[in-house]
């Protein structure tokens, strides 16, 4: 199949610009997936700001990344709800009838769900520097710290395009994702894990998004990241991998 | 002319429901094909195999000499579908599900094919409207409008006029006859005699997972159940004169409505069952 290729290529793109339109039309969800970070900014600022020791940052220097991903989190089940809504609907018939790359609508999705996060992301961090965040890295720290939430939103999204497959209705799409809105809250994103109880430390310590967390404030605050810039990229590829490799065997399954 | 569909000896089952037993029939190049069958006989079934959304158990069907399991690509630049339930983009205007239809295909001047579908549908009017927007009429139409970009060379229409109302479902076979005159193989589905011979060259009704007569309206005239006729007359009281004096003096009949039979007597007169009423939507 040599004009697979190309044809893949075209195909997504058409596919990812259907995305965004599609998306761009639920402005409710924009307006959530904007507005709920944003909220949560100022409400931790204000509530805990003053009784939260962070050591030597400011709050909200600390609680961005946090923030950050749990914006992420809430942002992709809606490419869960999406990718369940197209699989679910006559649309995929359509699709799937017509002489196109077969993975085009997934590449398609993941793409519009990456790009959103993008923005969103960079709406939070532009609304942070209003609310007085001040970072302190160099033009290195930010790139490295940029890849390594790109590679995070990245993995979310293949996780999010995987639920989308293997729920039956896009309640339950939505639903699967549930335990990455609660993720961000048991990790070092609103309060060091020294501070927590034994089993929750241990808990907050070791899940994907704490080091994360923490590879992104320190080097947006100037600091080294250290050993967790090594751990936060292997989670981040291995469950884009893993949930890549899972969403795309249900998908041809499914596809026929 | 030549065959551009053979199928031979399809067959499908889910599970222990065998739907399609062993079913044959071809279809010539440029002709107007009605599969004629109940709710549940696997008219859909049928559509989803030759469209190469779903494989066969066994028998053999191409399209345009390419197989549509193995050549499945193939296949699938020579078809357009339009599923029983409309496979449109209900957040997007009605010109977007066109405009992106149009750039899967890749065909030229995308604008303007989009605005003369537009025109030719009839949506002009709500074309910068979302889809959601629209009446079931108009979605249909839109549908099709999506399964006509680049001139497919066989259409698939399963059940185009089902959940109509009359004008529209007229419309809808003016648009299928004019589809065939310009050389465009439709292969429809249909629970309506009447449709099917109204429409079609050749009809095929399928029935328990067989086809069980197949041929040209014509032919299947003869070997169907004797038709009854409606006369109409001008009143109540015209009619019961006529009762009475029909065969001496001729009153004028304001009209002939021929009665067609249902599907279940058509099956009961070709199966020659005449026990079991067992009733289809
Ligand atoms: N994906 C499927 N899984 C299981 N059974 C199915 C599936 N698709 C269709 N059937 C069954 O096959 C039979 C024929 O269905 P269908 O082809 O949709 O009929 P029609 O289109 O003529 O109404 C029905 O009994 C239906 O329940
Ligand atoms: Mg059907």
């Amino acid at each position: 199949m040599s004009k697979q290729k190309p044809r893949l290529f075209y195909d997504a793109k058409v596919m990812f610009k259907r995305c965004m339109k599609i998306a761009l039309r639920n402005p409710e969800a924009l307006v959530q997936a904007t507005l709920t970070p944003i909220f949560l900014m100022l409400l931790f600022g204000a509530v805990f700001g003053n009784i939260t020791d962070v050591g030597d940052y400011s709050y909200v220097d600390f609680i961005i990344p946090g923030i950050i991903l749990q914006a992420v989190a809430q942002a992709t089940s809606y490419t869960a709800i999406n990718v369940n809504t197209d699989m679910m609907k006559g649309i995929v018939d359509r699709f799937r009838s017509m002489p196109l790359a077969k993975s085009a609508l997934l590449i398609g999705h993941a793409g519009a769900s990456i790009m959103r996060n993008v923005m969103t992301t960079a709406v939070i961090i532009g609304t942070a520097f209003v609310v007085g965040f001040t970072p302190k890295g160099g033009l290195v720290d930010w790139l490295i710290a940029s890849g390594v939430l790109l590679l995070s939103v990245t993995a979310i999204t293949c996780f999010a395009v995987f639920c989308g497959l293997k729920a039956k209705t896009p309640e339950s799409a939505s639903g699967l994702m549930f335990p990455l809105f609660i993720l961000p809250f048991v990790s070092s994103g609103f309060a060091p894990t020294e501070t927590m109880h034994v089993a929750i430390r241990w808990f907050a310590e070791h899940q994907p998004m704490t080091p994360v967390i923490n590879v992104v404030r320190s080097l947006m605050l100037g600091h080294p990241a250290g050993n967790d810039l090594w751990v936060a990229l292997a989670w981040a590829v291995g469950i884009s991998v893993l949930a890549f490799a899972l969403a795309v065997r249900r998908y041809m399954r499914k596809m026929g | 002319m030549e065959n551009i569909i053979t199928v031979s000896s399809l067959k499908k089952s889910f599970k222990t429901n065998h739907v399609l037993k062993d079913v044959s029939f071809t279809i010539r190049k440029g002709s107007i094909f009605a599969l004629l069958g109940s709710n549940g006989a696997g008219k859909t079934t049928a559509v989803r195999i030759l469209s190469t959304l779903s494989k066969p158990d066994g028998g053999k069907a191409t399209i345009g000499g390419y197989d549509v399991e193995r050549q499945g690509d193939a296949v699938r630049a020579m078809i357009s579908l339009t599923g029983q339930f409309a496979a449109v983009d209900e957040v997007l205007t009605g010109r977007e599900n066109l405009q992106i239809i149009g750039e899967l295909k890749r065909l030229p001047n995308i604008k303007s094919k989009v605005n003369e579908w537009l025109g030719t549908f009839g949506l002009e009017d709500a074309a910068d409207r979302p889809v959601s927007t629209y009446s079931g009429g108009m979605r249909r139409r839109l549908d099709i409008a999506m399964s006509l970009m680049g001139n497919p060379k066989v259409i698939f229409l399963d059940e185009p006029t089902t959940g109509l109302d009359p004008q529209n479902r007229l419309a809808m076979w003016d648009l299928v006859k004019n589809l065939a005159k310009d050389g465009t193989t439709v292969f429809l589905t249909t629970q309506y005699l009447e449709e099917a011979e109204h429409l079609a060259d050749h009809i095929a009704i399928l029935h328990e997972g067989k086809i069980i007569a197949e041929g040209t309206p014509g032919k299947l005239k003869t070997i169907m159940p004797q038709r009854g006729a409606h006369l109409n007359f001008a009143s109540d009281a015209d009619a019961q004169k006529a009762l009475q004096l029909l065969q001496q003096n001729g009153i004028a009949v304001g009209g002939l409505t021929q009665n067609m039979p249902s599907l279940e007597e058509v099956f009961l007169t070709l199966i020659g069952e005449k026990k079991e009423g067992e009733s289809h939507e």
